[in-house]
């Protein structure tokens, strides 16, 4: 059996909905605001029934522009391991500090990417960040952290 | 008005804002010509970079941006047959056989000839008909600017969905959904943050435009990688051709600019349209206007075919500053991005713009004069390197939008949990578009959330809860009648009528 996968967004928006129309419904308002005629909940109320509006029509509604997508040819392996590089720099860049970690980060997704031209690998991370940082922090006076700069004396 | 072109010409004629405009222009350039890289994705990344100016440079360094990243957009348009941007789609029609038939040159010189005399036309377009809409607009109320949001949300999902109406629908409550979280603007009451913390504040325009524009390209490129529908055909960049017009194709020109920049800016400022319908309506309206014998030319490489999309595209871009400008709602998702960005510099856009803030109002105006020029005097003799920008491989390309992505979002906030929210959200978005659910509508729903709950508010208080509002005053009861309209044609021709692609 063939499932229409954009019915099945549809069917979770419409789920998603629900769930954002019952939390909307449970905002704490002030005891005088309770009975007012537009307090804290009353946008996300309208929002929810809109939401389950335009799913619920999506849901029962004839879908003449089906959506095909050939999942064979889409690279899900190097997205999820561009995806999980992003999430371990984004985990470790406070930490860590700016260059180190972005300069890494850099570097591993040219090589999962594929690349293997190791000197303009090198040249497009530490240097690149390096000049990078230069600009935001020396030139724009944007403050970044870097706790590793900072304990080898390279950074104030 | 003089002393507002004087106060503008002093501003933007620093040196600071013009080697910002310069700098706008050539990496806005570079960016709209990589394909797959918008002008939103363009603005987008320099977000982070207009934190250290003041609200008129980073404006001017936004619109500089704009303006390259649209012409960069015809760039490979016309060389790889790849529109970076939607708004230059059609300009593939003729500058790709053109370019196939070895006036590649030709035909880059042509989009730049007339993407700057479409944005310099619709810049004195824009120059009288801003300060007078401005005047218009102080009339309007509460309920004329709740139901001009509501008509400017339909609009763009009708827009730019593809015959996907519903799916545009469920982004822009989707977006609103995304303004919601937080604080209510007025009782301080939390919503939808489930006691965490970073929620308090809500959700960061910033992360929500890094995650479904920057981050999203990002994955999508890499996700299609394989994908042979998406694959482009690479025309040889070392042989471009002469780049000189001669006076036949500059007569056909001076006849197609004129009308293309007036189609061009009218739809511009219409809210939701944009220089992707400006420029087919351009194109088709040019087509039935020419004699039979150039018609022919239309698909071919017809010079009229080349010139009058690149006209219009960049007059709407023109255009879609007026209702930002004047009225402070967007009229397309670039200039939503560049109003999330003038919120985030404490400057409200809206008829009192240009009274409380004349040097953001009328320099803007100005640096859009200056950013033609500079555009052409960049562009032109830069074309046969610029182009070779586009052999950039993707291996180095992705890393880099995602670096600047995550940057942005880290100088902003110095937070782990935004650099998560921003990669959650980021790879919903690539499945969402996988499925063709438009991202643009999510943003300028995103942007107008809290002014829509304001103006609700304001309307609903006024009328002490009755839905009265909607119809109390002609223009309210106009602007919701035409919304209605826009949705149940929309729903009733994307459901039961078959969208056949052109």
């Amino acid at each position: 059996m063939n499932i229409n996968t954009t019915k099945v967004i549809s069917l979770l928006f419409f789920i998603f909905s629900a769930f954002y129309l019952y939390t909307a419904y449970q905002i704490q308002v002030f005891a005088f605001d309770e009975n007012a005629p537009f307090n804290a909940r009353t946008f996300p109320i309208y929002l929810g029934y809109a939401g389950l509006f335009f799913s619920g029509l999506k849901l029962i509604l004839p879908d003449p522009n089906t959506i095909k997508v050939q999942h064979k040819t889409l690279e899900y392996k190097k997205t999820v391991i561009l995806i999980v590089i992003a999430i371990i720099y984004g985990a470790t860049i406070l930490k860590v500090g700016y260059f180190l970690t972005t300069s890494l980060f850099l570097f591993s997704s040219y090589y999962f990417l594929g690349e293997r031209r190791w000197v303009l690998m090198f040249l497009l991370s530490f240097p690149f960040v390096a000049a990078f940082m230069y600009l935001l922090h020396g030139v724009l006076d944007i403050y970044l952290r870097d706790p590793f700069l900072q304990s080898i004396g390279v950074m104030g | 008005m003089i002393e507002g072109i004087i106060i503008g010409l002093k501003t933007a004629l620093t040196l600071q804002n013009i080697l910002m405009v310069m700098l706008g222009c050539f990496f806005g350039t570079i960016i709209g010509m990589l394909p797959g890289l918008g002008p939103m994705t363009a603005i987008a990344l320099m977000i982070p970079i207009t934190y250290g100016f003041d609200p008129a440079t980073g404006l001017i360094l936004m619109a500089g941006v704009y303006y390259g990243a649209v012409f960069g957009g015809s760039t490979s348009s016309i060389l790889l047959n790849a529109p970076g941007v939607p708004g230059t789609v059609a300009t593939s029609f003729d500058g790709y056989p053109m370019a196939q038939q070895g006036k590649a040159g030709k035909a880059l010189a042509i989009a730049a000839w007339s993407s700057f005399a479409g944005g310099t036309l619709s810049a004195i377009y824009l120059l009288f008909m801003a300060p007078s809409l401005s005047k218009v607009s102080l009339s309007f109320r509460s309920p004329d600017y709740f139901a001009l949001m509501i008509l400017g949300l339909t609009a763009i999902a009708a827009f730019s969905s593809k015959g996907q109406f519903l799916k545009a629908m469920m982004m822009v409550v989707l977006g609103l959904m995304l303004a919601s979280v937080g604080q209510d603007s007025l009782s301080d009451i939390t919503r939808f943050t489930f006691n965490n913390m970073n929620l308090t504040d809500g959700i960061s325009f910033v992360l929500v435009v890094m995650a479904t524009f920057a981050m999203n390209e990002a994955l999508t490129i890499i996700l299609k990688r394989n994908d042979p529908t998406s694959a482009v055909k690479q025309v040889s960049l070392t042989e471009l051709g002469s780049i000189k017009i001669n006076k036949e194709e500059r007569t056909k020109m001076y006849k197609t600019i004129p009308r293309s920049s007036v189609i061009g800016f009218l739809i511009g400022v219409l809210p939701g349209a944009g220089a992707t319908i400006a420029s087919f309506l351009a194109y088709g309206m040019e087509r039935n206007i020419v004699n039979d014998e150039e018609k022919e030319k239309f698909g071919k490489g017809s010079v009229n075919g080349l010139s009058a999309p690149e006209t219009a595209n960049n007059a709407a871009c023109s255009g879609s500053f007026v209702p930002m400008l004047t009225l402070g709602i967007p009229g397309s998702g670039t200039t939503a991005v560049m109003l999330g960005a003038l919120l985030g510099f404490g400057v409200q856009p809206g008829p009192r713009l240009y009274m409380t803030n004349p040097e953001i109002f009328w320099s803007i105006i100005m640096s859009m004069y200056i950013g033609m020029v500079i555009l052409l005097i960049l562009n032109l003799p830069l074309i046969p390197y610029i182009a070779r920008i586009l052999a950039v491989p993707k291996n180095y390309l992705i890393p880099l939008i995602l670096f600047f992505s995550i940057t942005g979002i880290y100088v902003m906030s110095f937070n782990n949990f935004d650099i998560y929210l921003m990669i959650g959200i980021a790879i919903v978005a690539t499945f969402m578009r996988l499925y063709d659910f438009p991202m643009p509508p999510l943003i300028l729903a995103f942007v107008l959330g809290g002014l829509m709950e304001e103006n609700l508010r304001r309307s609903l208080l006024l009328s002490n809860g009755s839905w009265e509002f909607l119809w109390d005053r002609t223009l309210t009861a106009c602007i919701l009648l035409t919304t209605i309209l826009i949705v149940v044609w929309h729903i009733y021709k994307t459901t039961f009528k078959k969208v056949t692609p052109k």
